[in-house]
């Protein structure tokens, strides 16, 4: 396998981003670009200005994970009584009256997800940045598990969604949602573009190729 | 067949696998493609069922509370609007994409897709419509939506007493039906079908 590990780059070949078609490097691929004759999608050898961008998405979803985590998600006024809760509130709130899976659920959806993505796409930012060598595979499994894993951390909106809908029903309380919903929602959508911009063939691009393909 | 991986960009001779198997990158492990049983078939049969259960569940209601022997119901679209009354346009509208648009979009457009192909034909514009519909499939969050709900039905089981509704057993089938769907499509199957037209 040793003659075939050359990539596509190294063999003046670009992969299409959307439907894998491989072209060969256009002469011009430039800012405008060419595009893939199959169909239709910009090529690129990589992501466009993957490092900036996911960088610059990271930082904005860093930035809103405070107020989501700070500010109330959900308020209920049940008569004249109000009562703000935030997403860890209400994870605590669940484990003192003994509702174990369910705080495990918002914990795990709500907190650690989201702060897992955040910190492994840093992680494997700096990790570009050094070109380091260590473990491309892992990394790479790293990668994958943020595209995978990031979606979940929706459940909270959508049960705020649902309670507001059907507490409003009932005369006996209101639910409203609170600020921290959106900001909440927006490190969800940011880190999924974050995640969509990097390109984990970056990690590869530091491999030194005989290594790699000697390891295996 | 060469192949470059998508993820590690290393090109990978790939040779005729047979039909359920799967082809992975040599160096990172990548899934370069993996050749599925019945694609065509077995993606529009699970489609059509999608999009029964897609009109059944938003047309009744997910959850009923019974509150001074009332009972009241509700759907997803009220949760929508209700948001949007809130002040939370935003938010209303996140879950009205990911619940609602996108899965009816993917829906939709597969079967717009697919169904050309079954027939041997090619729909117009339809290497267009095909790439945007891979890119909109990180944003249908349906299975996530069922976790909300069973989180929502255990946290207001305490203040009253919670009816599942019809739309929720619609709900529940519908994101087994779409897994299907989208398990059983085979992207490289149908970019090549399409690319053979193309040329």
């Amino acid at each position: 396998m040793n003659e075939m590990a050359k990539t596509a780059m190294d063999s003046s070949l670009v992969s299409c981003h959307s439907c894998h078609l491989l072209c060969k490097t256009p002469v011009y691929l430039g800012k405008s670009g060419a595009a893939c004759p199959r169909c239709g999608e910009a090529l690129h050898t990589r992501k466009p200005e993957s490092i900036a961008r996911t960088w610059a998405l990271l930082l904005a979803a860093y930035i809103f994970y405070i107020p989501a985590n700070v500010l109330p998600i959900m308020k209920v006024t049940s008569l004249g009584h109000v009562q703000a809760d935030t997403i860890l509130s209400g994870v605590i709130y669940f484990i003192e009256t003994g509702m174990w899976p369910i705080a495990l659920v918002i914990f795990i959806a709500s907190v650690f997800v989201p702060l897992l993505k955040l910190l492994i796409l840093t992680y494997l930012l700096i990790s570009v940045h050094k070109k380091s060598q260590w473990r491309p595979k892992d990394r790479t499994r790293l990668y994958r598990l943020t595209e995978v894993i990031g979606r979940w951390s929706m459940v909270d909106i959508y049960v705020v969604t649902l309670m507001v809908a059907i507490v409003k029903l009932g005369a006996i309380a209101t639910i409203e949602a609170g600020p921290a919903a959106v900001h909440f929602a927006c490190v969800v959508v940011i880190t999924m573009f974050a995640a969509m911009s990097f390109d984990p063939r970056l990690i590869w691009d530091n491999i030194d190729m005989e290594q790699s393909g000697g390891n295996k | 067949m060469i192949i470059a991986c998508h993820e590690c960009d290393l090109l990978n001779t790939v040779p005729s696998i047979p039909e359920g198997s799967t082809a992975r990158c040599v160096r990172c492990g990548a899934v370069l493609y993996s050749r599925k049983k019945d694609s065509i078939d077995r993606t529009m049969a699970f489609t059509i069922a999608g999009l029964v259960l897609f009109a059944l569940s938003n047309a009744y209601p997910i959850l009923g509370m019974k509150s001074e022997g009332i009972l009241l119901e509700t759907t997803l679209m009220q949760g929508v609007t209700e948001l949007h009354a809130q002040g939370m346009w935003g938010l209303a509208a996140l879950v009205f994409a990911t619940c609602i648009l996108v899965p009816l979009i993917q829906l939709l457009g597969l079967l717009y897709i697919i169904l050309p192909i079954r027939m041997n034909r090619l729909a117009w514009q339809a290497p267009f419509f095909f790439r945007y519909l891979r890119k909109l499939q990180p944003w249908g969050m349906m299975e996530v939506f069922m976790l909300g709900i069973l989180v929502s039905i255990v946290k207001l089981a305490k203040m009253a007493v919670i009816i599942p509704g019809l739309s929720l057993y619609a709900f529940a089938a519908l994101i087994f039906v779409l897994a299907g769907a989208i398990s059983s499509l085979d992207p490289h199957l149908i970019w090549d079908r399409l690319g053979d037209d193309h040329e």
